[in-house]
């Protein structure tokens, strides 16, 4: 379990997140929706230690962020950082070996290929670990980035707007693929999102954000409706009950 | 041919040009000489197996920093000697010669290494608030970075009647080389032979702060042990040889498109190439105009942008 007590932050005296207390509980694929400045990519780096904390705490189970060892926390927590503009000149399969960084510190036995071989396929690039990443498409590229973070086996895995840049079929394949995560691999997806339709879709608990607090949380079917699309959106949009959830029209 | 077979390959031609270094020279010297005559074997003792090993030193260790400031950076254009790095060693051997003139090489040396970190700490400080959109600007702002403090140790100079003193070490070359003045240059190949140890952790601050955090690095730890790695490279080759431009941008430029930039497996290439392209642009300074010498910075800023050039004009093959 994620647990967040009393957290706040600052950024040159502006207010970025407000005494936030939230238990994000183990397994299953979460949404953290909100506008534009609600404070959800902020959230996120504080739990993954990006930033350091300004007050308040956070637990990962037993490992407090800010006490705990690096190297054990990259065991336990993985984030998927931005994909870099400027492509390493790496192959697929080097990148994903970097993904046992953590256990292995450089020296890889033959036990951290297998899992670098197992990631490679779960993803679906296979066939594409000799291959530089300045070669590869966006989408390819999206995909190693979270094969490295598959490799890395941590039980939770935070990822801040994987789907920029990413076309249908792409959005569709990665979701799929988190899902997957969630449900046959038993980690704990924490992902930050626009659009409500896909967390809607995909997860299995949203949690909305606005200037910095927490304002819902839930099962998608009891978060999304009109209020919250006009008291965290600012927007009057209609919302449509279907057999696959709520459906809201942009 | 893997990258493997390319470094052993590259090894031997370079022993090769190593040994033919001993023999290149204004004194005629053959291998047969050197049994009969003594005078021969201290003239390569004192003077040429020197000469080619700061060559080799110089090459393969501002290869490695450039190397290494490129990933710290995440940049692929800049390397110490043109983004301030270089001259803040100057700036270090000026200080102690100004305030301490009878100081030992050794005190110049731990001057010239702290100012070149400070000046290294500073590109960095000024980089880390430009747009990252905007890759070109970083290789600017270090030249007109560098540019400054080289302005700042020209002008201190003049003042101080020293301006014949600090062309010796802004204007790099090996002519100078004998038995008893670059032997700290060994320090710098011990520092850039262990800077291989951390070949793996350079590599991933290569790919940014977020992804060396998640995997569990001390990332401001492994980028200050890369800048005391360049800056007291830099400033060793400063104070023995002098400035020698372009080597840490060319050669790992030229490595980096070849055979990418998992430095665990390309950091033994670059030092190889750099190495091996330093020694040739110093062989050719020595027997193009002979018996007079062109500096090796010259030559190799010839050599190495058109190396440089024809890497970017052919066909990209790596991946």
């Amino acid at each position: 379990m994620i647990r967040i007590e009393n957290l706040s932050y600052a950024i040159e005296g502006k207010e970025i997140l407000r005494d936030i207390t939230l238990d994000v509980p183990r397994s299953g694929f979460t949404a953290l929706i909100g506008p534009n400045g609600a404070g959800k990519s902020t959230f996120l780096s504080l739990i993954a230690r990006l930033e350091p904390l300004q007050t308040g705490s956070i637990h990962i189970d037993d490992l407090q962020i800010g006490q705990c060892s690096d190297r054990d926390l990259a065991q336990r927590l993985s984030i998927l950082p931005q994909v870099p503009d400027q492509p390493p000149r790496l192959a697929v399969r080097e990148l994903v070996g970097f993904g046992r960084y953590p256990y292995n510190r450089g020296r890889p036995t033959s036990d951290d290929g297998a899992k670098v071989d197992h990631a490679l396929s779960v993803l679906g690039i296979t066939d594409l670990a000799q291959r530089s990443l300045d070669t590869l498409s966006g989408g390819q590229r999206q995909r190693a980035q979270i094969a490295m973070i598959f490799a890395q086996d941590a039980d939770y895995v935070l990822l801040d707007e994987p789907l920029n840049n990413l076309d249908l079929a792409g959005t569709r394949t990665l979701l799929v693929i988190l899902r997957n995560l969630a449900e046959q691999h038993g980690k704990t997806v924490v992902m930050v999102v626009h659009d409500i339709n896909i967390a809607s879709r995909y997860a299995d608990r949203i949690i909305a954000m606005k200037e910095g607090r927490i304002v819902r949380q839930g099962a998608p079917d009891e978060v999304i409706d009109k209020a919250l699309l006009h008291d965290v959106f600012a927007t009057d949009a209609m919302v449509l009950s279907s057999d696959f959830g709520q459906v809201v029209l942009v | 041919m893997t990258t493997r077979h390319t470094f052993w390959a590259g090894l031997i031609g370079l022993t090769l040009l190593s040994f033919l270094s001993l023999f290149i020279g204004v004194i005629d010297v053959s291998p047969r000489d050197l049994i009969s005559d003594q005078e021969t074997f201290e003239l390569l003792v004192i003077s040429r197996f020197p000469r080619t090993a700061a060559t080799l030193i110089c090459g393969s260790t501002l290869a490695i920093a450039g190397a290494i400031m490129q990933m710290l950076v995440r940049n692929r254009f800049v390397e110490p000697m043109t983004a301030g790095t270089g001259q803040g060693a100057a700036l270090g051997v000026l200080i102690v010669t100004l305030t301490m003139p009878s100081a030992s090489i050794f005190t110049k040396m731990t001057v010239a290494s702290l100012v070149a970190l400070a000046s290294s700490l500073g590109f960095l400080a000024i980089i880390r608030k430009m747009p990252p959109t905007q890759p070109l600007l970083v290789p600017l702002v270090g030249l007109i970075y560098g540019g400054l403090i080289g302005a700042a140790v020209t002008f201190v100079a003049y003042q101080a009647d020293l301006l014949q003193y600090i062309g010796v070490w802004m204007n790099g070359e090996f002519s100078g080389v004998l038995q008893g003045r670059y032997e700290l240059l060994w320090i710098a190949a011990g520092v850039g032979a262990l800077t291989y140890l951390a070949a793996d952790q350079f590599a991933i601050v290569g790919l940014g702060r977020a992804t060396s955090i998640n995997l569990g690095l001390n990332y401001s730890q492994v980028v200050l042990i890369g800048l005391i790695a360049f800056s007291v490279v830099s400033a060793l080759t400063v104070t023995t040889v002098g400035m020698i431009p372009f080597v840490g941008l060319v050669v790992p430029n030229i490595v980096s498109r070849l055979a990418g930039d998992n430095l665990r497996r390309t950091l033994p290439l670059v030092a190889l190439m750099g190495a091996g392209l330093t020694l040739i642009c110093d062989i050719l300074g020595r027997i193009l105009r002979y018996p007079f010498e062109i500096p090796v910075g010259t030559v190799f800023g010839v050599v190495g942008a058109a190396l440089f050039l024809w890497l970017l004009y052919r066909r990209p093959q790596h991946g």
